[in-house]
């Protein structure tokens, strides 16, 4: 923790330093602490991943070149018309890489943004980035705690301090809120949350893991725990969830949320949460609302789920947060009958099933 | 064990292993993550007796989910070695496993596009069954096509160049799948697993692993002929070539089948054939059940093992490799006993 206490301080005292009006070439730390110099302005940014486009949108949408992968259908009406249409462009760094530099040179950014782990594998792939295509490069801690941080540090980055503090706020007080409250909440009151992944809900995050981190935030209890150092996604039997027996089941996945709706699958009608009625399925448009990627996107997600975990210790109005979360994140009005998607998704009735690619 | 023509005159062998296979499966019965008393599972035995459906989570464990899975294990195991057996007579070289045809590369690629796709579970299944076969088809067809040259050479090459593309296809879909939630689960298809495997899956492969079966049963003589070589099987009246597509046709319909549901699981189908030999001798008659025996076994056994080693699995591809590669090494430096 004291690493990353420092982290978060040397970003907050270079945003400081750097509350001026830029003029001049000015250089910034980011978070994994390199020092990068950054043009005077900076109109195209190229997100380097999917968890970084979803910041680099709700901080300064109007400097995006592209969107990792190219929006689908029922994820198209909650973006900003002028970022609808932008083209799809890839990945740089990180699990399977489909933009190659070339494709980023080609698309002239003055700045290259990528957002979540700051270790050293990142920050190297980072500086080599830079060195070859002579485009300034930073890395921006994506986790959870760090957000509000992060969001100041972008704001200054791009100019924009006063959009970077809003959503700085934003982060704050919701976790400042969620903090104060579950204070009173010992752990035995937590629900024991199970996140089912893949087709058949056999894959999990484990604790710990940037995947499901946001149980623990929401107030709940990750019944994966290998209860080692192992962090990630992970392969889990049937056997073993009906021995974690999860009071909670939270998922995305439309088809394995169908099958247990349906009651399809008798081994999955032993487990509490399905007995109970407490399975969960996340929206996930324009982004996820647990994960998918593990990005800003998650706040709405958060509140939604120390909701469901603890009820009225969490007040969450669906329709109004949610409006309010996509104002100022996405740059959305949700018109009523998107609003009512998006609240009859996260109630288990997901819209039909998009044409895929 | 002192060579491969002492062993054939034992004849309890045979018998021995199936023994050994039943007690395997019902000592899995009793490991596992979810905590069975003894008097639990009595009770759950006598209401399955009485025709009462699961009501117990400890009946669901039982009858649900470990056994099916251990059965699942047995199909799988046995499905592989047979198959390896086959392919190892019927191209008459040691190095030879199930999927030489490319029949893995071919089932993981329907899978993966049937994840890439987000498309239920059993179709998926379908896709990696399908995938599978198409791709030995294309490997015949091929084969047919270049005459004039060794044909198992050519058979084996157009697996090799077959397997090859499929492969550089998964690739392609895994860089296009979405990383979040596509890409772990392609991993884990293509790394094996029989975690997901229910009662219902059982009866769609067990048809096709026996439909596979039947001809290798009825034909055994004939591919014991088969292993001698082409001149020779001629001289003894065996058609080699149409022989050999019934037999291909057999083994990758067996493979095919339990890949669909177990996903890719390397090494059964090498390794188990030899230590088979090793018991039995090269007779087909006799290698063929020793090693299907073994091979379910095995399986359950490294099942069992990747189900218990922790709360987490470990997929049971990445064993049989750790368990199976040591092993060949192994086999490899004593390189005494012969293989047909």
């Amino acid at each position: 923790m004291t690493r990353i206490d420092r982290r978060s301080f040397v970003a907050g005292a270079s945003m400081m330093l750097l509350a001026r009006p830029a003029h001049a070439a000015r250089t910034v730390t980011d978070s994994a602490g390199r020092t990068v110099t950054l043009p005077d302005r900076i109109d195209h940014v190229f997100a380097a991943g999917g968890p970084a486009s979803v910041v680099v949108y709700a901080v300064r949408p109007e400097t995006m070149v592209g969107w990792p992968r190219a929006l689908r259908a029922e994820e198209r009406p909650f973006i900003a018309p002028a970022q609808r249409d932008l083209p799809e462009i890839g990945l740089l760094t990180g699990r399977g890489d489909t933009a190659n530099v070339e494709t980023v040179l080609k698309m002239k950014p003055d700045l290259i943004v990528d957002y979540g782990s700051v270790r050293q594998t990142f920050a190297t792939l980072a500086d080599s980035v830079q060195q070859r295509t002579g485009i300034p490069y930073v890395l921006i801690d994506g986790r959870f705690e760090a957000s509000s941080s992060s969001f100041r540090l972008l704001g200054n980055i791009f100019g924009v301090p006063e959009r970077g503090e809003a959503l700085a706020t934003y982060s704050d007080d919701l976790f400042k809120n969620l903090d104060t409250t579950l204070k009173g909440i010992p752990e035995e009151q937590r629900p024991r949350v199970y996140l089912a992944r893949g087709p058949d809900g056999l894959e999990t995050g484990l604790k710990g893991s940037i995947n499901t981190e946001i149980i623990e935030r929401a107030g709940g209890r990750n019944v994966a725990d290998a209860q080692d150092q192992r962090r990630g996604i992970a392969n889990v039997s049937p056997e073993q969830i009906l021995a974690w027996n999860p009071d909670v089941i939270v998922t995305w996945d439309r088809n394995f949320h169908d099958k247990l709706a349906k009651g399809g699958d008798p081994l999955w009608q032993g487990v509490k949460a399905v007995k109970d009625g407490r399975v969960y399925l996340a929206p996930t448009a324009p982004f996820g609302w647990i994960d998918r990627p593990p990005s800003i996107n998650r706040l709405i997600g958060l509140r939604w789920l120390a909701n469901l975990f603890h009820g009225a210790r969490f007040p969450f109005d669906i329709r109004q947060d949610t409006r309010a979360f996509y104002k100022l994140f996405y740059h959305v009005d949700v018109t009523d009958s998107d609003l009512d998607t998006l609240i009859a998704w996260a109630d288990g009735k997901p819209p039909s099933r998009p044409a895929r690619r | 064990m002192t060579g491969p023509r002492a062993a054939p005159q034992a004849s309890w062998i045979i018998p021995g292993l199936a023994v050994l296979a039943i007690a395997v499966a019902a000592a899995a019965l009793t490991v596992g993550a979810f905590p069975v008393t003894l008097e639990g599972f009595i009770r759950a035995v006598k209401n399955l007796w009485s025709g009462d459906l699961p009501q117990t989570s400890e009946e669901r464990v039982l009858f649900g989910i470990r056994g099916p899975r251990i059965l699942a294990g047995l199909i799988v195991g046995a499905a592989l070695a047979g198959a390896g057996v086959v392919y190892q007579g019927l191209f008459r070289n040691p190095l030879v496993s199930p999927d030489v045809l490319g029949v893995s590369a071919g089932a993981g690629l329907g899978a993966v596009i049937g994840i890439f796709l987000s498309l239920p579970v059993f179709a998926i299944q379908m896709l990696a069954f399908g995938g599978g076969l198409a791709t030995v088809g294309l490997v015949y067809l091929i084969a047919v096509a270049v005459r004039g040259r060794d044909p198992t050479l050519v058979l084996v090459l157009g697996g090799v160049v077959v397997g090859a593309l499929a492969g550089a296809a998964i690739s392609l879909l895994k860089i296009l799948a979405d990383p979040y939630d596509q890409l772990p689960a392609i991993t884990f298809w293509l790394l094996g697993s029989l975690a997901s495997v229910r009662g219902g899956d059982l009866w769609n492969v067990m048809p096709a692993v026996l439909i596979g079966l039947v001809p290798l049963v009825l034909l055994r003589w004939q591919i014991n002929v088969l292993s001698l070589g082409d001149e020779e099987a001629k001289s003894l009246g065996v058609e080699s070539g149409r022989l050999r597509v019934i037999v291909i046709a057999a083994a990758t319909l067996m493979t095919a089948s339990v890949v669909a549901i177990s996903g890719v699981i390397g090494w059964v189908g090498l390794v188990i054939p030899h230590i088979a030999r090793m018991l039995v001798g090269p007779n087909f008659e006799r290698l063929l059940p020793a090693a299907m025996l073994m091979g379910a076994s095995y399986l359950v056994l490294v099942d069992t093992l990747a189900r218990s080693l922790g709360r987490v699995e470990v997929p049971i591809g990445i064993l049989t490799a750790v368990v199976g590669a040591p092993f060949f090494l192994w086999l490899l430096w004593r390189g005494r006993h012969g293989w047909s």
